[in-house]
């Protein structure tokens, strides 16, 4: 039994030019403990979702018609997105870190006021309870002289320091998930890569479960143990990692692969190719597949059908095409 | 709470394992705040007026209010420093008491206003929809009508010409900008991410209202605020010239202006001493409202 399964979640934003299927039937689900990658392009709908499951939506002009979101055997899409259960979720048990760290802190209340906040909302601590905890979790996420840190601002921090707090933020109620919104996108390589090992290191040993959504092939290829593949609000792709990046069988995860360099590859063995085109406009999409215009390998039939809901193609590997890419 | 006092902040004056904090607010604050030759004036002024309102019957021997005709109209003499009234009645110590009922009226109208508009203004930015709409109607209604207007009006309505009517007009005047203000303000920081990640961790709409957007959306409040002040007070000065201000015999310094008009050019001290005093409140509390500004507000941290 999965800790959160999301099924056929349908996110539609009402704009003026049309609605605009920002995530629609996606499907996933998060096992205990687990890490998850969710991969796309910007603007694929990654975020929406992950923002749905956290009912944080903003309605209007979003509005989060279909499909369910069960966790502790409850479907929290039946809640007030603001109302007392959520909240009462939200923080506690599914909790964020979103992806920039130098506007996601309040710049004029002091850092051990934001941890505490939550400490004293969800765990119902006592001040002086809150602050001993702040003070653990910074020292857990790695922020040096932790005691004499707490009273600083924001502004005071690194950008990398403010993604270590908003860590500890949502590390504080030992959650069941952190959602990861392109937590490091905002910080450079190396600081990412302490700010990953580190996320990786504290789950594990809090067996927390953890979702990064990225555009970084390289972020998933190395923590997640599974990946969803989304492409124009769906999700095209999902595997376990290794038959992801071993033997990919959607033509744009395919495209994808062909598109990155990869590390430890000699000069001119390999030639990039890039996928041509652009992702598509999500405004009133046609029936058929989003990604038939860039696709290479298109046959009669994706002209004409609608596009293919998610097919086992392996163990534990489904992809959403009529064309099955073997061994590329 | 242990070794230095001033330095820990309220909020962590119970912790356990209180981190001594490199620098005190209260230092920067003071520092800002008196760093500055031009806040330092204002300060000094608000302060002697202040001081003025509180020890008025130390400063003067005589009664605001008592006439002795026979001394009227005189010019500047050892007995009276700035002359008298039509009334025979001491300009200087008119002057000195008018700050009592300049500094009340000011006070009060511009709390209420500011605490009626920033609930309304909160409420309209963070709310939406249709209490959005409903407030900043009657807002725009409030806004069309000019300000003097409105507050003939009221004072009008409300005949008496007590202190607490004009407060009540000047205060009911000041709630719409205060309002539009502050929604203003509350509608761009509520685009922040730091509100957003708020909502993430749980926080309820009313709580996120006063920990996040109020914290980053009051400066301008406190400029707001303080000018207010010498506004309300230019508004009373208005009103009494007007004559539905505060009603003789109590010393309005808008009153004294529009009472000395007619002797013009006979004897100018009598609107020109009141006018300069009305001058010099709305001068030193603008100059503290600016300074109290640079000094509180968390953003300027470490520019100046």
């Amino acid at each position: 039994m999965a800790l959160l399964d999301v099924q056929e979640l349908q996110t539609y934003f009402h704009t003026e030019y049309g609605l605009v299927k920002a995530a629609d039937k996606v499907t996933f689900h998060v096992n205990e403990g687990e890490i998850i990658g969710l991969v796309g392009e910007s603007g694929c709908g990654k975020s929406v979702s992950i923002l749905s499951v956290m009912r944080l939506i903003p309605s209007p002009p979003g509005e989060t018609v279909g499909g369910k979101v069960i966790f502790e055997g409850k479907d929290l899409l039946k809640y007030q997105p603001n109302g007392r259960e959520m909240r009462a979720i939200r923080g506690s048990k599914l909790t964020m870190i979103f992806q920039e760290p130098m506007t996601s802190l309040n710049p004029v209340l002091t850092v051990s006021r934001q941890l505490t906040e939550t400490l004293e909302l969800h765990l119902d601590m006592d001040k002086r309870a809150a602050r001993e905890r702040a003070i653990e979790l910074l020292r857990m996420v790695g922020v040096p002289d932790a005691p004499r840190r707490i009273d600083d601002y924001p502004h005071q921090f690194s950008g990398g320091m403010r993604q270590r707090v908003m860590i500890a933020m949502a590390l504080s109620c030992n959650p069941a998930i952190i959602f990861a919104d392109e937590p490091t996108t905002a910080v450079d390589v190396t600081t990412q890569a302490q700010l990953l090992e580190l996320m990786k290191d504290l789950v594990t040993r809090l067996n927390t479960s953890l979702v990064i959504v990225t555009h970084n092939l390289g972020v998933v290829a190395r923590y997640a143990e599974r990946i969803y593949v989304m492409y124009a609000g769906r999700i095209i792709e999902s595997g376990r990692s290794e038959d992801i990046f071993g033997h990919p069988r959607h033509p744009y995860t395919v495209g994808l692969l062909n598109s990155v360099p990869r590390l430890g590859e000699r000069h001119g063995t390999r030639k990039l190719i890039p996928i041509y085109g652009l992702p598509p406009n999500l405004i009133n999409m046609p029936q058929t597949c989003a990604f038939l215009p860039r696709c290479t390998e298109k046959i009669g039939k994706c002209e004409k059908e609608p596009w293919p809901e998610l097919r086992a193609v392996g163990d534990d590997h489904y992809i959403s095409c009529y064309v099955d890419i073997k061994g590329k | 709470m242990p070794e230095n006092p001033v330095e820990s902040k309220p909020d962590d004056a119970m912790g356990a394992i209180a981190a001594p904090p490199r620098r005190s607010e209260w230092r920067r604050f003071v520092r800002v705040f008196f760093g500055r030759k031009l806040y330092l004036i204002g300060f000094i002024i608000v302060a002697i007026i202040v001081f003025t309102a509180i020890f008025a019957p130390l400063l003067t021997s005589y009664n605001p209010e008592k006439n002795d005709l026979p001394a009227r109209l005189q010019t500047p003499n050892a007995e009276h420093w700035l002359g008298t009234d039509q009334m025979g009645r001491d300009i200087l110590c008119r002057i000195i008491y008018g700050t009592r009922v300049s500094l009340i009226i000011g006070f009060s109208a511009v709390f209420a206003s500011t605490i009626a508009g920033t609930i309304m203004g909160l409420a309209a930015a963070h709310y939406g929809g249709w209490v959005f709409a409903v407030i900043m109607r009657v807002a725009d209604v409030l806004m069309a009508l000019p300000a003097i207007i409105l507050m003939m009006l009221i004072a009008g309505m409300l005949k008496g010409g007590g202190i607490w009517i004009v407060v009540f007009a000047l205060g009911f005047g000041g709630i719409a900008p205060m309002c539009r203000m502050m929604c203003g303000q509350a509608l761009s920081v509520k685009q922040n991410d730091y509100v957003m990640a708020a909502r993430a961790v749980g926080m309820s709409n009313w709580r996120i209202m006063w920990t996040q957007i109020f914290p980053n959306a009051y400066p301008p409040l406190i400029v707001g605020l303080t000018m207010g002040i010498g506004g309300v007070v230019l508004g009373e000065a208005g009103l009494s010239f007007l004559g539905i201000g505060v009603q003789a015999p109590t010393p309005s310094w808008g009153g004294m202006v529009m009472d000395g008009q007619r002797f013009l050019l006979t004897n100018p001290l009598l609107s020109l001493m009141p006018g300069l005093a009305i001058m010099l409140l709305v001068f030193g509390f603008n100059m503290v409202g600016d300074g109290v500004r640079d000094a509180i507000d968390p953003r300027l941290r470490g520019v100046i």
